[in-house]
């Protein structure tokens, strides 16, 4: 199939998935801190946050991806050169998965943000009367009711970050994009591959969807819906 | 540790780029506009066999990343013999109608779920109202679902917009000189990452919130009836 150059499609494919799952763990690291942060009360914690979401917002994928990947590299030689350590070279998985988590750490703060809105104030007060510590709080009360709240914002930047991740074959790394375009090259056939894999991207999205379903309705086993 | 004079004498370069980026994002949205018109309402309609394949093209175009629909258009259509043969192909072959193509049908889908999703929120009652009054179809399309829709979906069009100016970037893979590919050039051939990557962050920076301010000016304009009262509900009464 596709000339013999499906197996390496596939390789391809794991490379994108590694590079959407660790640059989602990093975005969810972000986004959580981001938000707690905006809801604090601590205007340092409140002024960083919101820079963070605005300068992000304000920049496209692909500029911050190669300011990060090209300046980094610059910024960590300076490092380098003044701490007297060995060279070090920023790969450019570390470098467009760390980029990819802090992009969508952004518009993740914003969705959490809103889902920590949606808790009941009672519940976090009761738990404070209960003698809870903030982490616990945060851990065992917040955090799984804010999920069902999360989840239609968390999957919709989801699905905007596995297809941001095509943008990593511009930074050199060797993803699904990256394949077909050494596979089109090869065979003198673009089209056929760069169409292989959009239906590959398109599987993912409907798998997440599906995917959503079913999480929705793991988490909203204890609400109860308005029958109209 | 900025190299303000390189930053200077590669400035005019910017500038040029700027242009280009513009003008691809103006003929990009401008096509996806008139084209999502007919869409959305074939979208909204009763009938599937009109509905359903509007709705296959924008989840088609809405899953699959823009990067690889250009470089399908770009540099896949070279694969069939009849559009290399066809009297199309010089136009085809130019990376600028290639991207202007792509971000269109692109953008096109985007806009057509939002202004579906604006014309399916319209209240009933107006609905019945227009109808009760004798309209025809066409007069309702016209006269009342599309104003109230459209400036429903001014919010989420104004991000859209936004988000194609951001996409513009991607077209530098392209060989089209734009914003993006005068800072990658200018990394080439300086290697001065931050005097290129940081200068051509700044435009898009102004470029993000000039534009989000200008549809800020448009929403308080056309959604002046849903600003927040000045005066609350009992400023009425007398005291």
């Amino acid at each position: 199939m596709l000339h013999g150059y499906l197996p390496a499609i596939l390789t391809g494919l794991q490379t994108t998935l590694a590079v959407a799952a660790v640059s989602l763990a990093i975005a969810c690291g972000f986004g959580l801190a981001g938000a707690l942060a905006k809801l604090s009360e601590n205007v340092v914690a409140r002024g960083v946050a919101d820079t963070y979401t605005t300068l992000i917002r304000g920049l496209p994928d692909l500029v911050l991806m190669l300011l990060v990947f090209y300046g980094g590299q610059i910024a960590l030689n300076a490092l380098i050169d003044r701490m007297g350590w060995d060279y070090i070279e920023v790969s450019p998985f570390a470098a467009g998965t760390a980029t990819l988590g802090f992009i969508f750490g952004a518009y993740l703060t914003e969705t959490f943000r809103g889902a920590i809105l949606a808790v009941p104030r009672g519940q976090i007060e009761a738990a404070y009367a209960f003698g809870l510590r903030r982490i616990d709080v945060v851990r065992r009360i917040m955090v799984p009711q804010m999920v069902l709240h999360a989840l239609p914002g968390f999957t919709n930047n989801w699905l905007v970050m596995v297809k941001a991740t095509a943008l990593v074959s511009i930074i050199g790394l060797d993803d699904m994009v990256h394949r077909a375009s050494l596979a089109s090259a090869a065979t003198n056939l673009p089209f056929t591959f760069y169409a292989a894999i959009a239906a590959i991207y398109l599987a993912i999205t409907t798998v997440s969807l599906l995917a959503l379903k079913l999480l929705e309705r793991r988490f909203s086993l204890g609400v109860r819906r308005s029958e109209l | 540790m900025i190299d303000w004079a390189l930053v200077a004498r590669t400035l005019p370069e910017y500038w040029v780029g700027l242009r280009v980026s513009l003008l691809l994002l103006f003929v990009s949205c401008a096509t996806a506009f008139l084209v999502s018109i007919p869409l959305a309402m074939a979208r909204v309609s009763r009938h599937a066999w009109l509905s359903w394949p509007v709705w296959a093209f924008t989840y088609v175009v809405r899953g699959t990343p823009l990067l690889v629909q250009l470089f399908m258009v770009y540099f896949g259509l070279a694969q069939f013999e009849v559009v290399r043969e066809s009297a199309a192909w010089p136009m085809l072959r130019s990376a600028w109608f290639c991207a202007w193509l792509t971000f269109a049908i692109n953008s096109t889908a985007y806009t057509t779920e939002i202004f579906a999703g604006a014309l399916k929120n319209t209240p009933n009652g107006e609905l019945e109202a227009a109808r009760s009054l004798g309209l025809s179809a066409t007069q309702v399309y016209r006269r009342i679902l599309w104003p109230g829709a459209l400036r429903r979906a001014l919010p989420q069009y104004g991000n859209e917009v936004v988000m194609m100016m951001h996409a513009t970037a991607i077209a530098s893979t392209v060989t089209l000189v734009e914003l993006t590919r005068v800072a990658r050039d200018v990394y080439y051939n300086y290697l001065a990452p931050v005097e290129a990557f940081g200068v051509v962050a700044t435009f898009y920076f102004a470029l993000t919130y000039a534009m989000v301010g200008a549809f800020k000016l448009v929403e308080k304009r056309y959604l002046r009836h849903l600003a927040p009262r000045e005066t609350g509900p009992a400023a009425g009464r007398p005291t």
